[in-house]
């Protein structure tokens, strides 16, 4: 009885299959599925969300405009509530049963490190959202990511600080993944600038409370604060350095390019310098500026379908997808080799964090120009100048 | 260290201690009166922050906490109703799981409700960058507030098992139930008062913190624990010394702190309360003799 019913359950679904087919135009239109694991719920819930629905508004408009090369994509949106070993649940679903080409995020550092093997082992494309360097290099053949380089935000942060004339910083930075590899790429890269980091210290991602660890910097003789991490604490930053009298600039990563964050730090947020791509100064940018157009649609897009402030995050979700698609499109084909093949070769691709020059052996693509380095005015983000 | 850094410090200290010692206090009255830990009372914190921070678009900052800590009652009572009451042969391991269960519950309403984003109060004085100065090293307003209410807080429940009548039938009910009702006490409602009481309490402190902490829907569970811990080492019960025992774990983890790496602290506030667990369960503050009796 039960065989009977699975087998007019599989032919009831074969013929629903069969009508989908006919509907599509053109031959072998089936649609390219696509995986994405975003930290939608969590501490890192600003970076999630933005993506979860900077992805979904985007397959929303490709599958509209008829798909790539007449395939559709199917979206599988996943939550990993910002924990590593559910992004690893999460991605052992997505290629083993949902048989993914590609997975577009995690969303962080630590959440991408933990999947890194599992896709490159599964020959599934990964195409991470999160910022740290180690997720590309050491290279996999299999794992890109879109935001810039943490390197070279400390390299931005530092030659700022140079030009301030500061030399004695203090750093704080979270316990995940993103927090621990900047801290690492600070204390590498800050010699080459001549400043030296008096103290640097760890506190919880969930942290409540920074004003201790930023009286331990105060007892220092700092000339600046760096706090590199993404999560709500970098709004505390702020008002813990004012609440406890450390009058010093605070430099943030490009972690904190979303708007709510200098929202929830409210007055004290205003002269928060941090290096972060265009899109948050879109507008701003000269009309002869190669991302201006995309940058100014994106923007305009999100902002309307989503009625709220467009976030980095949410681009580097856009340029993720932006790759897939251009990769797809080179390769003619949605074979995850080839696929893999034609993104690596992608050359002069203009997406939300900079322009992408991907190689064999540099799967980011982003160099030091992609970076801007930003202001907050009056709880605006501002050029720096 | 400077004799100002060395104040800096302590006055880090209090900021964060009042934090603990506020969240404890909620924790001590529904022990009293049913010798269970009641698991949600992180979220109970949340839920009044959440809600006034939403009706402070509405009307005037001290109306919508005081709307926010009437309406947080409200869900504390329902919740025992349903979830508390309604347990036959309710073991005290039994009914801590379920507070357990209520705190996830919340906690997953609240993400629909409100969404991930971090909300925050406004300063009840000042601003984010508003300080005020003492002896060369400084501190914000708010934490005077929240002391300030810590004081409130423990001074009206002191007044109100004191002095009130429902106030004393509560400590009835907590001293033996039997007697209790053997008296004519209606110790079920005495029950769902208590939960009443704790949300609130717990709203109040969830408002008057949040402009410090900021508010995130799963923030309930860490600092549920700091209070959970800090209500064990000042003596479970014990309103005034779990005040004592905020202060006094925010100044060890200060000063751990300006000696040790800051990741450090956290082992020292899980040593401590291992140890206070192992030398002297019943708390730093409670008498040996007084132990067995839950006074308020």
């Amino acid at each position: 009885m039960a065989g009977v019913l699975a087998l007019s359950l599989v032919l009831a679904c074969g013929g629903c299959e069969k009508k989908q087919s006919e509907k599509t135009p053109g031959a072998g239109a089936e649609p390219i599925r696509v995986g994405a694991i975003f930290s939608v719920t969590g501490p890192a819930s600003f970076l999630g969300m933005p993506e979860k629905k900077t992805a979904e508004m985007m397959v929303e408009k490709i599958n509209a405009a008829g798909g790539i090369n007449g395939h559709k994509i199917e979206l599988f949106v996943m939550d990993s509530a910002g924990k590593p070993e559910t992004a690893l649940s999460l991605a052992k679903q997505l290629i083993e049963e949902k048989k993914v080409l590609a997975i577009l995020g995690p969303s962080t550092s630590g959440e991408t490190m933990a999947i890194k093997d599992t896709c490159e082992k599964g020959k599934t494309i990964l195409l991470s959202c999160a910022a740290a360097e180690t997720i590309v290099n050491p290279l996999a053949a299999y794992v890109f990511k879109t935001p810039q380089k943490d390197s070279d935000a400390a390299r931005w942060i530092f030659k700022t600080m140079k030009d301030k004339g500061i030399t004695r910083v203090g750093v704080i930075t979270s316990n995940d993944g993103f927090g621990m590899a900047g801290k690492d790429q600070l204390a590498k890269i800050a010699p080459d600038y001549g400043i030296t980091i008096a103290i640097s210290e760890v506190y919880d991602k969930q942290e409540t409370d920074l004003t201790g660890v930023l009286t331990k910097l105060k007892g220092q003789d700092i000339k600046a604060v760096i706090n590199w991490s993404i999560v709500p604490a970098q709004s505390l930053a702020a008002k813990s350095m004012k609440q406890i009298g450390l009058d010093v600039p605070l430099f943030q990563s490009h972690g904190y390019g979303n708007i709510k964050y200098v929202q929830a730090g409210g007055e004290a947020a205003n002269g928060t310098i941090f290096p972060a791509g265009r899109l948050l100064v879109a507008d701003a940018l000269p009309s002869d500026h190669p991302q201006k157009k995309l940058l100014v649609e994106y923007k305009k897009d999100y902002e309307a379908t989503h009625k709220e402030d467009v976030s980095t995050f949410g681009g580097h979700a856009y340029d993720a997808l932006l790759l897939l698609t251009e990769g797809i499109k080179k390769a003619g084909s949605t074979d995850a080799a080839k696929v893999r093949e034609a993104i690596e070769n992608l050359k002069g691709v203009v997406g939300t964090a900079g322009i992408f020059n991907m190689s064999p052996t540099d799967h980011n693509g982003l160099g030091m120009e992609a970076f801007e380095m930003l202001i907050v005015k009056d709880g605006k983000f501002a050029l720096y100048k | 260290m400077t004799m100002a850094l060395i104040i800096q410090y302590c006055l880090a200290g209090i900021t964060v201690g009042s934090i603990y010692a506020i969240v404890a206090i909620g924790f001590n009255i529904i022990y009293n009166t049913t010798g269970i830990v009641n698991f949600a009372q992180g979220e109970f914190l949340i839920v009044g922050a959440m809600i006034a921070v939403s009706l402070c678009a509405m009307m005037p900052l001290p109306l919508a906490i005081a709307l926010a800590v009437l309406i947080t009652m409200a869900i504390g009572g329902l919740l025992e109703l349903i979830f508390i009451r309604r347990v036959r042969d309710a073991g005290v391991l039994r009914l801590i799981i379920i507070t357990i269960g209520i705190s996830i519950l919340m906690r997953e309403a609240m993400l629909h409700i409100w969404d991930e984003k971090v909300r925050a109060l406004p300063y009840f004085t000042g601003n984010d960058a508003s300080t005020i100065g003492f002896l060369g090293a400084s501190l914000s307003p708010q934490v005077l507030w929240v002391l300030g209410v810590c004081g409130v807080i423990v001074a009206g429940l002191t007044l109100f098992f004191r002095y009130t009548l429902v106030g004393r039938a509560m400590r009835a009910c907590a001293d033996d139930r039997m007697a209790a009702r053997l008296c004519g006490i209606n110790e079920r409602w005495m029950v769902t008062l208590s939960f009443m009481l704790s949300a609130g309490i717990g709203a109040l402190a969830g408002c008057v913190t949040s402009p410090l902490t900021q508010t995130q829907y799963d923030m309930g569970a860490p600092l549920a624990i700091k209070g959970f811990t800090v209500a064990i080492l000042g003596g479970l019960g014990n309103s005034m010394a779990a005040v004592a025992a905020g202060l006094l774990l925010g100044l060890l983890e200060v000063l751990t702190m300006s000696q040790f790496p800051a990741a450090y602290k956290e082992a020292v506030s899980i040593l401590v309360l291992l140890l206070i667990l192992v030398v002297r369960p019943t708390g730093l503050f409670a008498r040996g003799d007084a132990a067995g009796l839950r006074a308020f």
